[in-house]
This record gives structure tokens, C-alpha cells and sequence, in this order.
């Protein structure tokens, strides 16, 4: 089988690419990629107008299979995630039961060899139950395929165990993926803590609890000298720590959510809990610095921390309904439509946010558009404009705070492993 | 004016014009329960509907009066009863009530933004008769009739509103309506209970009552929600009427004609003592009458904004 994509303007910074170039796939491999190639193949895809880049890889994802399957499974994610244009998904462990033993993450692997239509990698849990009580067997669920540790939802409030968790991953190879939330300050709220909280009669959550958990966990990660991810930062003061920790020379990577630099908390005044998540919401101010930090490299990763919920789940009284949002399916236009147009960033400095800069962190030799590399390819057309409707949406639950929204660039081919996977046949 | 909003949710979401139009609507209004009959026909064959999430007394009787005195049909829900108790979701309960063919629900609940989301969702009007810390417009609006009443204009008083600030969805809805109408607003609490960045409101904010009583043309004083915690709830009951009681002793260094509310139930001798809840400073049971003729005018105009949904389509 050999695929030819014609003409498209090639982004691929791990080659430092930025031009209108050919690329030939043949089976599940990049073959070639040069000008005007000429060769017969089964199927010839015109890029001419389009961006041509390695497919998103996103670090933060719930599949909610094993246990939810009536917000989401394997398969409703992953085809959500061809949609997007996102190839690669590290699928987070609170599902149920929690990625926390070999059984269990045995258990999803064979979901996943039975239908995923992506590459999907798992993350497993840092304690058992990510009850923050006692570690998990951290060589064995490396030995069973993790590829991360998270406890995701929750953070390790005990500082022992947590920085036993960051010295038994970097004896394993793994990267720990926190969730940074000090619960008792973060006080039950539903929205951010400050007018918006006041104004609603809601509860607040405080910048504080993410962004004091943060500091704690990368002294943690310095004193252990291991690697630590920080997922879904919201907040100024959050990248500033990471920022100083950073210059320190401090092995400290984060992402950010796609939310968190398009919204602020003002979007939540209509009390739509499509638009409650955590961390929620901050001030324009935070979306704006997110957008700094992401333009000075601060922030190395976008990632959609894809949290599907039912109906049933959402449309309830505010503080009654589910934190999470969806995101795989419009994350890369709410970039495109936030960063590149707005010129934040250009599209290699994209393409680096959401496939090179993730596969890095994450090891994996992907993210590239390198001859001999697996071809997972996305052809977008950066021009067009669509709005996100619940008709529209792939993925099994419909919470997007996008619902409405117009957007700018549209994902008309993505492929994964040689093959056309997406549109849908 | 034309009233073609179906909902009342708060009173952030009405401007001075609607504010002022709708206490003049309940001036003319008030007149009606002076009468021998008390009833004017402005609801015949319109049906209420009360649904409360939270136990309530005074506001529920408050909006059953005044529909009556309206002819409209009443019918009362409280959650203890109904279907609610089996799992039915807020928006369920909400069709079904439309598909009864009511014409207004008023409801009363306990999470913050619970009419907002009920609104959206079915084409009658709803009426927020208080939710969780978010807002009570009515209580509201009858407090500045009641101050209009009192002391002419709203625009260039000074209101002190004392009391459980962080807590009080009578509190917000006060802020909104006087400074949209012009007042100086200030709040007045211990520092636990003056929510965040509540500046941004219009107010000022005071931990000192003598400070908040010192220019006041009128005070608002709130509830203290003492059940909440159950222990050692006493010595902080007195300790609480200490530092920010509004007693005669306080009221002596207050401009002379001031006028003192309270939303009610009062709780006498913590957050006001006696002799001044029933002194000739409180204009208490004057709100409750006033409650009534805001609650019509309120009623009144949602029917007319739906009625004129329904003629348009």
C-alpha cells in the first residue's frame, strides 16, 4: 500500500521543515519526503493549500474504559481523537478500577489491541486507588506497558509517599504526570475564588491550591532528581514557579489546556457546567499568560485533558455536575484559532506544542514527520471555519465548552500507522 | 415600557430602568390589599406554580398572597413531597410542570444558579424566590420600595447592609439594585464572612458597625445562620451581638431618622436586639407588607412578557 500526500506545506520542526513538499507512505513507514516526487502509488492525496504535520499527541486523556463506558470507551475516544487530528493519546488511569495493578492495566491493553483506532499508551496510577495511601508497584506496571504515572484528580497529598513515587519512576524510566491540587485549599469549589465566585454565590477554588502544590511537587522532583510533568496548569502564578524552576535547570516539564488560554472565568456566569472543570476557569489575565508562556516555551505541551461526561452528569444544578470537559476534537482548531491566527506562535512552534514537544516528554521516538519514522500524518485546511455542534461530535459525551463556537481550521485527513484513517469510510 | 423579560433571575441581569419600572408597577399594585376585596383579575386563569427546594415560610406565603390577590391559581411544591425525593432531575420536573400548562414557576433552591439553568430550559416563566448565595430579587426589590417609600429616592443614600455577606444571596441582590439605583452601598461583617473581591460589586466594605452606622440613611441587617454549626453556637451568638449587633446604644451615634430592616425571621438579641426591631426605626413588618405588592408586580409582568412571547410566534 503506498499513500502519496501532494503538495501541502510541511511542518515538521524535529527536521526543521517549513516548506511545500511531497510525502510518500508506504505501509506503515514515511519513505520519502522531497519535492515533485513521482511515483505510482494506491492512493494520492492534494495537500496544495494545506498543512501537513505530524499527528497531535496528547498527554492528557480520559477514556473512561475500563468502567464508564456510558461517557466514553476505546473506541468513541479514539475515533473523537482522529477528528482532531490527534493520533497518539497517554490515557489516564482513575478509571474504574484504576490503572493501580498489572491485572487492571492488562485489562485496558486488551481493550485497546480490541478497538483502538490510535495509538494509545497507558498512565498509571502513582498510588493504589489514587487514594494517595500507599504506592502501587511501580516496576510491575512498568513490566505490564505504562508508559507515566499519574494520579490524576487527585494529587499525593503525603510528601513521603510522593517522593518515593518520583524516586521509584526514575529507577523505572517513568515520568510522573501531576495533577497539583491542594484539596483543603481548593475548599470544594466549583469556580474560580474571586469576583466570579462572589458574583455566582459559588464557592471558590484558589490559585493557590494548584500553584503551591506545584512548587511543593518540583522541590519533590529536584530533591528525587527525577523528571516531573505538571498537567493542566490555569494560572500566572503557576508559570512563574515553573518558569524560575526551569532556569534552575530543574528536569520540569507542563501543559496546558486549550480551556484554559480560549476561556476565562466570565464564560461560566451562565452557570453552563460545560464549562466547569478542574482547575476551572481563571481570569482573563491567566488565559493570557498561558498564552505568553506558551509563546516563551515556559509551557512545553498542549494538552486537551479530554474529560467526557453524560448529559445526565452536566445538565444539573452547577455545583451538582461533573468537573471535565471534552477536547480532543477541537483542541488543534482552538490553537489554530487562538495561537497561529492571533500570531502567538507560527506553526512549527504548533506542531511542537502538540506532537513534538509531548513525544518528547513522554519518550517516544514520534512527533515527526522523518523519513523511516510510523507515519501518523494530519492534513489540515487552515483556512476553513466551522462551529462546534452536538451533532457533530464524535466522542460519546457532548460536554464541550465550545459548543457554539467558531473556529478556524478544519482536520481533513488523518493518518495513523500508513493508513487513511480518517474521514470515516 | 414593554416587559419582555420571562424570567426574573437577579437583579445583575436587570438594568435601572427595569428596576425603577418594576417598583412602580408594585406602587400601583399596593393599593389592592388595602381594599375590603382583596383581588384584582390581572391573573384569572393563570397558574402558579411554587416549587421549593428549601423550606421557606415567609417567602412562599409572600408570592401565594400575592398571586391570589392576582386570581391566579396557586399550586405548591415542596421537594419533601414530590418527585424530586425519587431522582428526577431539575429539568425534568421543570417540563413536566410546563406540560401541566402552568404559566409561572417561582422557585426557591438551595444550589446557586438552579433558576438560571431551569430558564433555559422550559419557555414559562420562572422566578427566583431565592438561590443558594446567588440572588433573591424580590426580597430585594421590596427592600428599595421599602426604603423609596421611606426616604423618597434611592439615588445618594447611603446603605449599610451588616451581617453574613460571603452567604447572603439577599445581600447580593441588595448591592446590584441600590448601586444600579444610584445608592452608596457599604457591607459590614467580620472578615470570614465579606466574600471575595466583593469591591467589584460597588461597595465598600467595613469590619466596623459603628463605621457602617456612622452616615447610614438606612441599614439592612442579615440573618446570622448560626444552625449551620450547631456547637458552641452560643458564646458566638453573644460574642457576634457584641461587636456587631445593631442595638439603641449603636443606633444613638446614627443619623437620626435611619431607617433599619431585615429580611427576616429576625433573631433577636444576636444579630438586632428587641428594642430595636421594634422600635420606631424598623420598617420590618412594613417589608413584609411590601413584599406582597412587589411579588404582584412581579408576577404580573412576567405573565405579560409571556403572553407576548406567545403572540409573536
Amino acid at each position: 500500500m503506498k499513500l502519496l500526500i501532494k503538495n501541502g506545506r510541511v511542518i515538521d520542526p524535529a527536521n526543521q521543515r517549513d516548506e511545500v513538499l511531497d510525502i510518500l507512505i508506504e505501509h506503515d513507514t514515511i519513505s520519502k519526503v522531497a519535492k515533485n516526487i513521482k511515483c505510482p502509488a494506491d492512493m494520492v492525496i492534494d495537500a496544495a493549500d494545506k498543512i501537513v504535520m505530524p499527528g497531535l499527541i496528547d498527554l492528557h486523556v480520559h477514556v473512561r474504559e475500563p468502567g464508564r463506558e456510558d461517557k466514553e470507551t476505546v473506541i468513541t475516544a479514539t475515533r473523537a481523537a482522529l477528528k482532531g487530528g490527534v493520533t497518539t493519546v497517554l490515557a489516564m488511569p482513575n478509571t474504574i478500577p484504576a490503572m493501580d495493578t498489572i491485572e487492571n492495566v492488562q485489562l485496558l491493553r486488551e481493550i485497546i489491541k480490541r478497538s483502538a483506532c490510535i495509538n494509545v499508551f497507558i498512565c498509571g496510577a502513582i498510588t493504589k486507588e489514587r487514594s494517595g495511601k500507599a504506592l502501587t508497584d511501580i516496576s510491575a506496571l512498568k513490566r505490564a506497558g505504562v508508559r507515566a504515572l499519574s494520579d490524576d484528580g487527585a494529587s499525593v497529598d503525603d510528601e513521603e509517599i510522593m517522593l518515593e513515587a518520583l524516586q521509584r519512576a526514575k529507577k523505572n524510566k517513568l515520568l510522573v504526570s501531576c495533577h497539583c491540587e491542594d484539596k483543603i485549599l481548593a475548599n470544594h469549589g466549583a469556580v474560580n475564588l474571586g469576583f466570579t465566585s462572589t458574583r455566582l454565590g459559588l464557592r471558590g477554588i484558589s490559585k493557590e491550591s494548584e500553584y503551591l502544590r506545584i512548587a511543593r511537587d518540583i522541590q519533590l522532583a529536584q530533591k528525587a532528581d527525577a523528571p516531573i510533568h505538571i498537567a493542566h496548569i490555569s494560572c500566572a502564578e503557576s508559570i512563574e514557579i515553573i518558569k524560575k524552576a526551569k532556569k534552575k535547570g530543574i528536569n520540569v516539564t507542563c501543559e496546558a489546556a486549550p480551556h484554559h488560554f480560549s476561556l476565562s472565568e466570565e464564560d461560566v456566569l451562565d452557570y453552563d457546567a460545560n464549562k466547569k472543570m478542574n482547575p476551572p476557569l481563571r481570569e482573563k489575565g491567566d488565559s493570557e499568560a498561558i498564552k505568553q508562556g506558551l509563546r516563551d516555551g515556559t509551557i512545553d505541551a498542549i494538552a486537551s485533558d479530554h474529560a467526557p461526561h453524560t448529559e445526565n452528569e452536566k445538565d444539573i444544578e452547577f455545583e451538582r455536575a461533573e468537573f471535565g470537559v471534552i477536547g480532543l476534537e477541537t483542541e488543534l482548531a482552538v490553537a489554530i484559532t487562538e495561537l497561529v491566527d492571533t500570531g502567538i506562535l507560527d506553526w512549527t512552534e504548533l506542531v511542537r506544542k502538540m506532537s513534538l514537544a509531548p513525544a518528547k516528554i513522554l519518550g517516544i521516538e514520534q512527533g515527526t514527520l522523518s523519513v523511516g519514522g510510523r507515519a501518523d500524518i494530519v492534513i489540515v485546511n487552515p483556512a476553513a471555519e466551522w462551529v462546534v455542534e452536538k451533532k457533530g461530535i464524535v466522542s460519546k459525551s457532548k460536554n464541550s465548552p465550545f459548543l457554539g463556537r467558531k473556529l478556524k481550521g478544519v482536520v481533513e485527513y488523518t493518518i495513523c500507522n500508513g493508513a487513511l484513517a480518517y474521514p470515516f469510510v | 415600557m414593554l416587559w419582555t423579560k420571562k424570567d426574573l433571575l437577579g437583579l445583575e441581569y436587570l438594568n435601572r430602568e427595569e428596576i425603577e419600572f418594576v417598583l412602580e408597577t408594585a406602587a400601583s399594585f399596593k393599593e389592592v390589599s388595602t381594599r375590603d376585596i382583596k383581588k384584582v383579575p390581572a391573573l384569572r386563569g393563570k397558574t402558579v406554580v411554587n416549587l421549593f427546594y428549601e423550606p421557606s415560610t415567609r417567602t412562599r406565603v409572600s408570592f401565594e398572597v400575592a398571586a391570589k390577590r392576582l386570581s391566579a391559581d396557586v399550586i405548591n411544591i415542596a421537594t419533601e413531597t414530590s418527585s424530586v425525593r425519587k431522582g428526577e432531575t431539575l429539568i425534568d420536573t421543570g417540563k413536566n410542570i410546563q406540560a401541566l400548562k402552568a404559566d409561572i414557576i417561582v422557585m426557591r433552591h438551595n444550589y446557586s444558579g438552579a433558576p438560571t439553568l431551569l430558564a433555559r430550559n422550559v419557555d414559562i416563566s420562572v422566578i427566583n424566590a431565592g438561590d443558594g448565595w446567588h440572588e433573591h430579587p424580590t426580597q430585594a426589590l421590596l427592600d428599595i420600595f421599602t426604603l423609596k417609600e421611606k426616604l423618597g429616592t434611592i439615588e445618594g443614600l447611603k446603605v449599610s447592609i451588616i451581617g453574613d455577606i460571603s452567604h447572603s444571596r439577599v445581600a447580593r441582590s441588595n448591592i446590584w439594585g441600590l448601586t444600579k439605583l444610584g445608592a452608596k452601598v457599604s457591607v459590614c461583617a467580620p472578615k470570614m464572612l465579606i466574600p471575595q473581591a466583593i469591591e467589584r460589586m460597588g461597595v465598600t466594605v467595613t469590619h466596623d458597625v459603628d463605621e457602617a452606622l456612622q452616615e447610614a440613611d438606612a441599614v439592612n441587617v442579615l440573618r446570622m445562620q448560626f444552625e449551620r454549626d450547631n456547637q458552641n453556637a452560643f458564646p458566638k451568638q453573644l460574642e457576634y451581638f457584641k461587636n456587631f449587633g445593631i442595638t439603641e446604644e449603636r443606633l444613638i451615634k446614627a443619623k437620626k431618622n435611619i431607617v433599619v430592616m431585615h429580611p427576616g425571621p429576625i433573631n433577636r438579641g444576636i444579630e438586632i436586639s428587641s428594642a430595636v426591631a421594634d422600635g420606631k426605626h424598623s420598617v420590618i413588618l412594613e417589608q413584609v407588607t411590601n413584599g406582597i405588592a412587589v411579588r404582584m408586580a412581579v408576577l404580573f409582568l412576567a405573565a405579560q412578557a409571556n403572553e407576548k412571547v406567545d403572540s409573536r410566534q
